[in-house]
């Protein structure tokens, strides 16, 4: 018989099956990279740009995730797109942010408009005496004490840089 | 940050009561408050809680601009001097002439807000100018 095979034979065969599927897992995965050089190709990528270069990412099973700042509106959005097309990037999360606007500078009025002003808030406060200097208004002599936050309500809404109230409380 | 923190209770209860446009910046040692109140008593409200953290308004560190929401339907307000006439001026300023005046307590017609400070009225008389918005109040 050409296609005999001995109990010993078939016992070698059988011993055989595990590592031929190991070889062969082995192999499959060999195609795809892995997620540790999927981060780095990724990496390179970001380090391209500037706008970029602080992003930071993880991969896990070719999903890649992406945090921290992007300096501006364009490179973000790309950002996806470009991270999608780096080999064996399966789906892209991006939870990146762009910087938060700096607050605009405090706007103070100027000494001669706000000098007029203080004038005018403080005219039916005979014992008080204002002066006005870089944005700053000094206030000296005495108030009687409910009085004191009528006056300083008209005075904060004039947009003066500070208040230095050295009034003595009557 | 600390100025944030000393006045936290004021920046959280201007948040919690609707104040908007709220702008809340921190230069050169002052921290500076803004932004529209709904309402007077907001406003009112606020400067309380301002009173309780610094009773005599004399920490130089803090200045809150609250306006209140402008209700364009109101065409009346209130005279709410101590006890005296408001004086009614012919532009916004007190160097102006006195063109007119209103009676403590005299509801007259608000025609417009012409800024923060200034509102131009007419009395009943037919007198026309601007009068101090502090001693106006919403009728």
């Amino acid at each position: 018989m050409y296609y005999y095979y001995t109990k010993n034979k078939i016992m070698k065969i059988v011993k055989l099956i595990p590592v031929l599927m190991l070889l062969a897992a082995v192999s499959f995965t060999g195609c795809k990279p892995k997620d540790a050089d999927i981060k780095a190709s990724i990496e390179k990528t970001l380090k391209e740009s500037p706008a970029t270069s602080s992003v930071m990412v993880m991969v896990d099973e070719g999903v890649a995730t992406l945090s921290g700042e992007v300096s501006d509106e364009m490179a973000k959005a790309g950002l996806s797109s470009k991270v999608q097309a780096v080999k064996g990037v399966k789906t892209v999360q991006d939870n990146t942010t762009l910087p938060v606007a700096a607050a605009a500078p405090v706007a103070i009025t100027a000494d001669d408009p706000l000098s007029n002003s203080v004038k005018d808030a403080t005219k039916d406060f005979p014992t008080v005496m204002a002066s006005v200097s870089g944005g700053v208004i000094t206030l000296t002599g005495e108030l009687k004490k409910d009085q004191m936050q009528k006056l300083m309500m008209s005075l904060n809404s004039l947009k003066p840089k500070k208040i230095e109230n050295n009034l003595t409380i009557k | 940050m600390a100025l944030q923190d000393k006045y936290k209770a004021l920046t959280d209860a201007a948040t919690t009561s609707g104040v908007s446009d709220l702008l809340v910046r921190e230069q050169d040692g002052v921290l500076y408050i803004d932004g529209t109140a709904p309402s007077g008593a907001v406003k009112d409200q606020l400067w309380n809680t301002y009173g309780q953290l610094d009773p005599n308004f004399s920490g130089g560190d803090l200045i809150m601009n609250i306006n209140v929401a402008k209700d364009a339907s109101v065409t009346k307000v209130k005279v709410i001097t101590d006890s005296s006439n408001l004086n009614i001026r012919k532009g916004p300023g007190t160097d102006q002439p006195i063109v007119g005046k209103a009676a403590h307590n005299e509801i007259i017609t608000l025609i417009s807000r012409s800024n923060e400070q200034w509102w131009l009225v007419r009395t009943d008389d037919d007198e026309e100018g601007y009068a101090y918005a502090r001693y106006l109040e919403e009728a």
